[in-house]
């Protein structure tokens, strides 16, 4: 399985874009070393995306090398894009199970990008508990068939949340990795 | 969301040692109001329960309840106050072992100088408000972690206080009990129009609250401080 | 046994390599144990520090010789005895012979006006406190008397050199007396061995608390040894390695503060007694018994006491609680006392004597079963308390859950005033043999001066008139004294008084009397004097032969302030003027009435006689007086039983705050619960004293039947010193009100927020 899902793979090469510009080679490079793992992009996906974002006005060409093929072209974020990708960032997930991957991806771009990580995940914390205690105070109305159905939600979002905690805990250590 | 905060820290500041346990931390609670305070473990959750229901005294910052300056309040104020006006549940090692379960529950009435009869009948009735009718008569070596814990919130509310610090309330029991003894408090907190500040580090135990105050490195962050 | 040193060893280890609580632990022991031991060693020591003190007495005490003068005779005087309600060994030495002898301790007699002064004596006078004795003896201080002849370190003690004692000093042939050792009589041995009996008791339960300390810090170390996998019997090895490494450590300790004790027993003095560190001998045999019976005994008392502990993986379970104490063999033990007692009286009536051994047991038994009655009376008692208020009912309830940790810690208190009733009674009892009624009179006049020099009426006068004029001197009553003796018989002697007739008046009923007149005393043991009888002078063998006036009246006798009626003559001053030698130069007499609101009106006395006279004899007059060795032997007692106490009241405090560190944390929540410091500390108090009240109800129960037995043993009747048994159980009370006081500061400090932190 893919760490990020398709419709997150733009937002974040755009993520990737924002420390500087890159050649669409780089950019499959560092997808890959921090969110490919055993599955790597293909090149086709990489400038598909690429494409799209351009499209969109998210991305822009910088000047072209002359002579150069197409994996010469180097690819820089526009404010739009920026912009966008804030967005993306601010925004809490839905809470939903095998969130983590999104969550992940969000997190190690704001370190590449130098935003405060911690307060995505904190962000995230927030959206995770009004859940909870949504789902807590169904539970305390309904019965017992809704109440074990809100449990497994719970403990799911709960899971999440310990995760959110302990990388929390350990972001200086990511960063420092993920910045390397 | 717009009632006057009935228990407010400000920039909070308290050091054991060479250990800054809170470094400016701020909460407000209003009146009925559950709030749950979360952080990892040492982040100063206790040292702030401890400041807000005076137990501690800041080294800087300001506690109010009310009109009265809990921070600068001599110990019999404060003193005073916890008999009367505030309840607690902690984690471990809170009951009296000598005293059965139901005299524990009548303790604070009788600190509050209620007579031994009727301070043991309010606290029959409220044990069985917690399902823990059955232990009256036992002595808490007695009784299981669950049930203790839920004697341990009767004992935080007979007095009918106006706020209820719990300390990691569930923090010694499994789901199934944490959970029991969650819902009997706030039940019961809500019932009685208590303020509860309920310090965990379990977001389950944080989803019976109304909103959450995140501590960290004894900061709290996020505060929406009002008044 | 390969097992038990193994394990042994591991528990060694875990001491050892345990950290500082483990330390502390083990310190705690160790000093326990340690002040149990020296008390031990001081006890077999007792019978050196009689005999040493003895032994020094007797080489510089002396017997006076009728014998002829010689190179080696000296004359000597005792000074009178005492300095500021101090006893002064002072002498004053006139050598007959070239070659003298020279007392223990000094290198040659003093010369006249030379002093040679104890180290102790020496400060005294180069102090402001001894003024008033240096303004006495005008002498030189040449030198200081060595250890070897004095009783004491700080015994007060002098030689003066004198060239006036011709005629005036006894005369003995050497300094050192052998006197022969009396035995202690039956009732004082009896004393002794009880005194010791009842004093060692309570420093056995001392040490047997003192073996236990920490006990809830070790019962989690069981636990987790449970957990990896110990059996039951080798954690209870392992316990007993830290009791036994408590009781090595409390031996030395314990031979430290002994041989510590022993230094510092030179600079305490009791009752004018001191003794040298180097009286003080352990007796090696008991000495080497309480090196080894000790350790053995720790042991023994922890393997004993986790009999009822069952340590489990997951913590310790005491057993026992909620089961009954049984009443049956607790009674059983006070009932073999009795018996024991009862059998030692057996021989007595077999004309055997009292079995000192059976005696011992007995007082052992007796007061053991008072220590295992305790926890059941604490049981029985606190069962249906109702504890009133808040403090009441936290005490009350605690005793009901753990009654035998309370009981234990006031265990030792209540068999040391048990014991010490015990003594008490017994000592009030045998006490009318030993305090003397002396006859003597000390309401009116409280000085008696005696066998000043001759001198002449005015002379007298000038020195009755010094001192009225004394400081704390009320009356002076000063007559010329003189002896003659009978013609018709040899045996027989009268006393001649020479005074004006008030004076006279304290010896006979007068009736009227003017100067000039003469009286015969009439009334005592011996023939009065009869008109115109020729009488014989005393100062030479073949005194000169007087005739007694015709018209001597006989007079009834009447007993002056000593008590005593003289046979004798009555002169006033112009009757003895007609007779030859009576009416020149009389050694002077008198009785000196003194302001009870000066304490030193008895020395202003002495130092005003011995400055007209100082080989006069000042003697004060008291209505009673203790046999010597009885005073001392009772002293002894009151002071061993308030070091008990002492120790005890030490123990106390240990245990109390160890269980107050137990409670730790309920004791921060009743704070956060906003209880009043106040409210704690009276439940802690009641907590200590209704034990405590219980214990000493135990203990004056079991005192008076001791007492009681005791007496009957040694054939005294039965009789309370109530004023006595109130004061012991009342420093007993003391004691307890003093640890409570002690330990509220750390009450307080654990109810502090900061004792609320939990792991
Ligand atoms: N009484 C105390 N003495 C020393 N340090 C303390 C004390 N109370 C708290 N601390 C320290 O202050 C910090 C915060 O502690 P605490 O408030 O108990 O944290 P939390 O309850 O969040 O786990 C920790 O580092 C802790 O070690
Ligand atoms: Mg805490």
């Amino acid at each position: 399985m893919c760490i990020v899902t398709v419709m997150s793979i733009g937002l974040t090469l755009l993520g990737l874009l924002e420390p500087g510009p890159r050649h669409g080679y780089d950019l499959k490079r560092a997808y890959d070393e921090h969110f490919g793992q055993d599955h790597p992009l293909h090149y086709g996906q990489v400038y598909a995306t690429l494409s799209r974002l351009l499209k969109n006005g998210l991305v822009e060409l910088e000047a072209v090398e002359p002579g150069a093929g197409p994996d010469r072209k180097r690819y820089a974020i526009t404010d739009a894009g920026v912009t966008d990708l804030d967005g993306w960032l601010g925004r809490p997930e839905q809470p939903e199970p095998y969130l983590s991957s999104t969550l992940y991806t969000k997190v190690v771009l704001a370190l590449l990008s130098g935003r405060p990580a911690a307060e995505i995940l904190d962000t995230q914390r927030t959206a995770h508990l009004a859940l909870m205690r949504t789902l807590t105070r169904r539970k305390a109305a309904g019965d017992l068939a809704d109440q074990l159905v809100c449990d497994h939600a719970l403990f799911h979002l709960e899971a999440d949340l310990r995760w959110l905690e302990l990388t929390t805990a350990r972001l200086d250590a990511l960063a420092q990795e993920v910045v390397r | 969301m717009t009632a006057t905060p009935l228990l407010v820290g400000r920039d909070l500041h308290r050091t054991f040692g060479a250990t800054p346990a809170l470094a400016g931390a701020s909460i407000a609670v209003r009146p009925a109001e559950i709030v749950a305070v979360m952080g990892p473990s040492g982040s100063g959750k206790s040292t702030l329960l401890h400041c807000l229901a005076g137990i501690l005294r800041p080294d800087a910052g300001q506690v109010r309840y009310g009109e009265v300056d809990l921070s600068a309040a001599a110990d019999a104020t404060r003193s005073a106050l916890r008999r009367t006006e505030f309840g607690f549940v902690f984690q471990f090692g809170q009951l009296v072992p000598e005293l059965t379960c139901v005299e524990n529950v009548a303790l604070p009435l009788r600190l509050a100088g209620t007579r031994r009869r009727p301070a043991e009948r309010t606290a029959r009735e409220w044990l069985e408000r917690l399902e823990a009718a059955e232990v009256a008569g036992k002595r808490p070596g007695e009784v299981s972690g669950g049930q203790g814990q839920r004697v341990a919130v009767a004992r935080a509310l007979v007095t009918e206080p106006r706020v209820v610090f719990a300390d990691e309330p569930t923090g010694a029991l499994d789901s199934y009990h944490g959970e029991q003894v969650m819902r009997l408090l706030t039940e019961a907190a809500r019932r009685t129009g208590a303020s509860v500040v309920l310090v965990t580090h379990e977001p389950r135990v944080a989803a019976y609250a109304d909103r959450e105050v995140i501590v960290r490195d004894g900061r709290t962050r996020d505060v929406e401080l009002v008044g | 046994m390969r097992r038990w040193i193994r394990d042994l060893a591991l528990g060694t280890r875990l001491v050892v390599g345990g950290g500082p609580t483990a330390w502390l632990r083990l310190a705690m022991t160790a000093v326990g144990v340690g002040l149990g031991v020296a008390l031990l060693l001081l006890a077999t020591a007792a019978p050196t520090i009689l005999s040493g003190h003895r032994a020094r007495s007797d080489a510089r005490d002396f017997a006076y010789t009728d014998g002829p003068a010689s190179a080696h005779t000296v004359l000597i005087r005792q000074t009178p005895g005492s300095y500021r309600h101090h006893p002064v060994h002072g002498v004053l030495v006139q050598p007959e012979g070239a070659d003298p002898s020279v007392p223990p301790g000094l290198s040659r007699l003093p010369g006249p006006g030379e002093m040679v002064a104890s180290p102790a004596l020496r400060r005294l006078l180069a102090g402001p406190d001894g003024a008033e004795l240096r303004s006495r003896y005008p002498a030189r201080v040449v030198g200081t008397i060595g250890d070897a002849g004095l009783a004491g370190p700080r015994e007060y003690a002098f030689y003066l050199g004198s060239d006036r004692l011709t005629g005036r000093g006894q005369r003995i042939a050497r300094f050192g007396t052998e006197q022969p050792r009396q035995p202690l009589d039956p009732v004082l041995l009896l004393l002794t061995v009880v005194g010791i009996t009842v004093l060692l008791v309570p420093v056995a339960v001392f040490v047997a608390t003192a073996v236990r300390f920490g006990s809830a810090a070790r019962d989690r170390q069981q636990a987790a040894l449970r957990l990896v996998g110990a059996d039951r019997a080798m954690t209870r090895r392992i316990a007993a390695a830290e009791a036994l490494l408590g009781a090595l450590g409390g031996l030395v300790v314990g031979a430290v503060l002994f041989l510590a004790g022993r230094q510092l027993v030179e600079l305490v003095e009791f009752d004018g007694i001191s003794v040298f560190g180097s009286d003080l001998h352990p007796q090696p045999v008991l000495a080497a018994l309480v090196a080894v019976a000790l350790p053995a005994a720790a042991v023994a008392i922890t393997v004993v006491a986790l009999r009822r502990v069952v340590a489990e993986p997951l913590g310790v379970v005491r057993q026992g609680v909620g089961r009954r104490r049984r009443l049956w063999w607790r009674l059983a033990v006070t009932g073999l006392g009795l018996a024991g007692l009862v059998l030692a009286g057996l021989g007595r009536d077999g004309g055997g004597g009292v079995s000192l051994p059976a005696v011992a047991a007995g007082v052992l038994l007796l007061l053991a079963g008072a220590a295992v009655l305790l926890p059941w009376l604490v049981e029985f008692a606190v069962r249906r308390l109702p504890g009133g208020g808040v403090p009441g009912q936290l005490a009350v309830r605690r005793l009901q859950l753990d009654g035998g940790t309370a009981a234990r810690a006031v265990t030792g208190i209540t068999v040391a005033v048990a014991g010490a009733i015990a003594l008490q009674t017994l000592l009030a009892g045998v006490s009318h043999g030993y305090v003397h009624q002396t006859g003597q009179d000390a309401s009116q006049r409280q000085v008696l001066i005696e066998d000043t020099v001759p001198m002449t009426a005015g002379q007298r006068a000038r020195f009755a008139a010094r001192l009225r004029h004394t400081d704390g001197v009320r009356r002076v009553e000063a007559y010329g004294s003189d002896t003659v003796a009978a013609t018709d018989d040899p045996e027989l002697f009268w006393s001649v008084m020479v005074a004006d007739c008030a004076t006279l008046r304290t010896f006979a009923a007068l009736g009227d009397c003017a100067d000039g007149d003469a009286f015969g005393v009439d009334g005592t043991d011996a023939r009065a004097p009869r008109p115109g009888e020729a009488v014989r002078t005393t100062d030479s063998p073949h005194g000169a032969r007087l005739r007694l006036p015709a018209g001597l009246r006989s007079v009834p006798a009447r007993p002056d302030p000593t008590g005593m009626t003289h046979a004798g003559l009555l002169l006033t001053p112009a009757a003895a003027d007609r007779l030859p030698v009576l009416g020149g130069r009389l050694s002077t007499s008198g009785f000196v009435g003194t302001d009870p609101a000066e304490p030193d009106a008895y020395d202003h006395v002495v130092t005003t006689t011995v400055r007209v006279d100082p080989t006069a004899s000042v003697f004060s007059l008291q209505g009673t007086q203790v046999d010597a060795r009885f005073g001392t032997v009772r002293r002894g007692l009151l002071l061993g039983a308030i070091a008990v106490l002492l120790v005890i009241g030490a123990s106390l405090l240990t245990t109390v705050l160890e269980q107050l560190r137990a409670r730790r944390g309920p004791l921060a929540v009743l704070s956060a619960f906003g209880a009043r410091r106040s409210t704690l500390t009276v439940s802690v108090l009641w907590q200590t004293a209704i034990p405590m009240f219980l214990g000493l109800l135990l203990a004056v129960a079991t005192g008076l039947v001791l007492g009681a037995a005791l007496l009957h043993l040694s054939h005294a009747t039965i009789w309370f010193d109530a004023a006595g048994i109130l004061g012991m159980t009342g420093a007993a009370a003391a004691v307890v009100a003093l640890v409570t006081l002690l330990s509220t500061p750390v009450l307080w400090r654990m109810m502090r927020p900061e004792a609320m932190r939990t792991e």
